[in-house]
């Protein structure tokens, strides 16, 4: 027990010492496994390259166990400089006004040079206030992509270079590889809501809310029980009831990995960052990769897909000396090499336009074909004010929400206009609440 | 019964001694629950800056919401279902070890076990023999006929968590009624014995009734336990889904508290929780407590 309280002290003094020598930067993350690893190389990096600031990464934990315990460390005066909040926690970041310290802002008063032009639009998009300043440093942003099995097509008779390019194809070419024994399902999808709502909504060019989908305000109301949604949900039921579409579990899916992995379905949209765990995981296999359908008769060219993943936000409420280093670090974060790598290592998109084309001078796309589809497909076109995002309060609650209806619909309980109908009247109420103690 | 009693001069000495246990029930038991209380009156935004008194607001809106009052029920039905199950099979094989000469103690070892496993643990266990894909019991499942898919089917799902938390509590319950067995008096099962009544029949004649102190105090001890301590358990298996199926109420005040951020709804939760369990524990004592024997 002494022993141990003397090593702590011993600890606690080092500490003290190499913190008069740089000034620590706190950086609370939700990146575990490898992923932690390179974030945690990163930030080392940064640490040496020079003496004044030690940025100090500190995993904790989920997505949603982050964000509140930066909230609750807030609320106690404890706040890191910089926490990573995923994107369905921007609504409730923007609206704390008195908690964030803009990066737009942060990055002129240091005088750090930050140009939004040079980032991705569709990422700089969805984290931009209404006059266009950034409030958090894009950092892993994702979109959904398409999986598939080439080897399952050829035993299907399809062509495996040919991916479904609309959702009549997918439905075609579903029913050809459950017929023809091929594999026992033809696709599954991994975040219900995510991908097969908010993006389908956005490649179609059709609103997910009012107000620019919750862009102009907190006084938006959802509207994602549309034609188009309910034409699309109808499909997926209509689908596993054939056995061609076969139901990946809630949020994010675990099952739909799995059931891809394991070559039971041929097909699966996920995540770009997925990627990695496709390559891994397909030993038996090839995988290949493609663009999200689109439904051919609502519209001639789909829009960009949107993004998912997470940003650093900038806590208020530490020390001058401390802003200064994290300016300096995001700068460091922003350049071309840091971003390739981590963009390259973990399938995250590239954050700058500046990291995509190194990337395309390293030769990394033609190396590594399909691993550019994610990018071309999210700066496809202008985005629209249907297509640059998704932006609303309680939206944790409403994801959950959406995934319940969805549950509800394939077992039979409701139709796809029934189940949409409720998950907006239930969304609603949601952001009825939180404009409400948002707004006094 | 004699007791021994030790008489204290000092006035201030029973105080002293009970203030470390006092102070700790203030701090970490009725200092919370009162903040809680409090904060179940209030609007506040996650960040704090803004705190709004709105009465009974939070209450009124749960008992409105066709979703709070599932869970309501849905809680009853997981809380009896687990404790008449894990009883009943703690009793079983209480009984079953109690019969044995030899080898008692290894029984007893292997079925304690299950208590010893932190409670997502269990969670991600039973998680894995009822997965659809890889899950080793739906495959047996759907020989005999049965797809099983808690996935999507909510009754599976409750069937899920029902059998996860029970399996837990079941050694609990053995390693009391085992000890309540074996203070039965010798005497009495050897003169019911010699009367010629069969192994069940003393069974149910007199080692039951005097076991209802035991009974009654695992009775309320599994209604805690079914109630608060179950948490991980939903959380490792179904996330409370499919379709809210299982969220039970403790699970939803998670979910809003915590995930939700919403800490005035929450709270108003855990006070209505904490009313039930009080209620629900005086009731016992009031009329269960009666037809117990001792």
């Amino acid at each position: 027990m002494f022993k141990k309280l003397s090593m702590a002290a011993i600890a606690v003094a080092l500490s003290a010492t190499s913190s008069l020598a740089a000034t620590e930067v706190t950086w609370w993350h939700a990146m575990g496994g490898e992923l932690g690893k390179k974030l945690e190389e990163i930030a080392q990096k940064f640490n040496e390259s020079q003496s004044d600031y030690k940025v100090v990464p500190v995993y904790k934990g989920s997505y949603p166990e982050t964000l509140t315990a930066a909230i609750a460390a807030f609320r106690a005066g404890q706040q890191p400089a910089i926490v990573q909040v995923f994107e369905v926690g921007t609504g409730t970041m923007m609206a704390a006004k008195g908690a964030v310290y803009p990066v737009y802002k942060l990055m002129a008063d240091e005088g750090e040079p930050f140009d939004t032009k040079t980032f991705l639009s569709p990422v700089t998009g969805y984290y931009s206030d209404t006059k266009g300043n950034i409030l958090s440093l894009p950092f892993n942003s994702s979109t959904p992509i398409m999986y598939y099995n080439k080897d399952v097509f050829k035993k299907a008779g399809l062509d495996p270079e040919v991916a479904p390019k609309t959702w009549k194809e997918v439905e075609e070419f579903s029913r050809k590889i459950v017929s023809s024994g091929a594999a026992k399902c033809g696709l599954t999808s991994a975040w219900i809501t995510w991908v097969q709502t908010e993006n389908l909504s956005a490649l179609h060019d059709k609103p997910f809310g009012t107000l620019e989908n919750g862009f102009g305000g907190v006084k938006s109301e959802f509207t994602f029980n549309g034609p188009l949604q309910v034409k699309h949900w109808a499909n997926l039921k209509k689908w596993q009831d054939e056995g061609l579409f076969k139901y990946g579990g809630p949020v994010g899916g675990d099952q739909a990995a799995t059931m891809f992995y394991s070559q039971e379905c041929a097909i699966t949209m996920n995540s770009s960052a997925g990627r990695a765990g496709v390559i891994n995981n397909a030993k038996t296999f090839t995988p290949g990769f493609a663009p999200l359908p689109y439904y051919d008769d609502e519209i001639k060219e789909p829009k960009n897909s949107i993004i998912g993943g997470a940003t650093l936000w900038v806590l208020n409420g530490k020390e001058k000396a401390t802003y200064k280093g994290v300016a300096k670090f995001f700068s460091y974060l922003s350049k071309p090499e840091v971003q390739a790598d981590w963009h390259q290592f973990t399938g995250y998109l590239p954050i700058t336009n500046a990291a995509y084309d190194l990337g395309q001078k390293q030769g990394y796309y033609a190396k590594n074909p399909g691993s550019d589809i994610a990018i071309k497909q999210i700066t496809r076109g202008t985005p629209s004010e249907n297509s640059k995002g998704v932006r609303f309060g309680n939206f944790t609650q409403v994801r959950t929400i959406v995934d319940e209806e969805f549950q509800a619909l394939l077992a039979n309980k409701k139709d796809a206009k029934q189940s949409l109908d409720s998950a907006v009247q239930r969304g609603n109420a949601l952001l009825r609440e939180f404009e409400a103690a948002n707004s006094n | 019964m004699d007791t021994k009693r030790t008489t204290f001069n000092n006035r201030l000495l029973p105080y002293l001694l009970l203030a470390p246990q006092l102070a700790i029930t203030l701090v970490f038991f009725i200092w919370p629950a009162a903040q809680a209380v409090k904060s179940s009156f209030e609007r506040e935004d996650p960040f704090g800056f803004s705190t709004v008194f709105v009465g009974l607001t939070h209450y009124r809106r749960l008992f409105e919401d066709p979703n709070y009052l599932d869970a309501l029920w849905r809680t009853a039905v997981f809380a009896v279902s687990v404790t008449i199950l894990s009883m009943m099979l703690g009793l079983a094989f209480a009984a079953a070890v109690d019969r044995l000469a030899r080898s008692a103690k290894i029984y007893t070892t292997l079925l304690v076990w299950p208590y010893a496993v932190a409670p997502v643990v269990a969670g991600v266990l039973w998680w894995f023999l009822f997965n659809t894909s890889t899950g080793l019991l739906p495959f047996f499942l759907e020989r005999i006929g049965i797809r099983w898919d808690h996935d999507l089917n909510g009754t599976h799902a409750m069937i899920l968590i029902i059998i996860a938390a029970a399996w837990k509590q079941i050694s609990y319950n053995f390693l009391f009624f085992l000890a309540g067995l074996q203070s039965v008096p010798q005497s009495l099962i050897e003169a019911a014995a010699i009367d010629g009544s069969g192994p069940v029949r003393r069974f149910f004649t007199i080692s039951l009734p005097l076991l209802s102190p035991t009974t009654f105090f695992l009775f309320i001890i599994n209604v805690n336990y079914t109630m608060f301590d179950t948490f991980p358990i939903v959380d490792a298996t179904t996330g409370g889904g499919p379709a809210q199926a299982t969220t039970t109420l403790v699970y939803k005040v998670y979910q809003d508290g915590y995930v939700g951020l919403n800490i005035g709804s929450s709270s108003a939760q855990s006070v209505l929780l904490m009313l039930i369990v009080m209620l629900l524990t005086f009731v016992q004592f009031r009329f269960v407590e009666r037809r117990v024997q001792y």
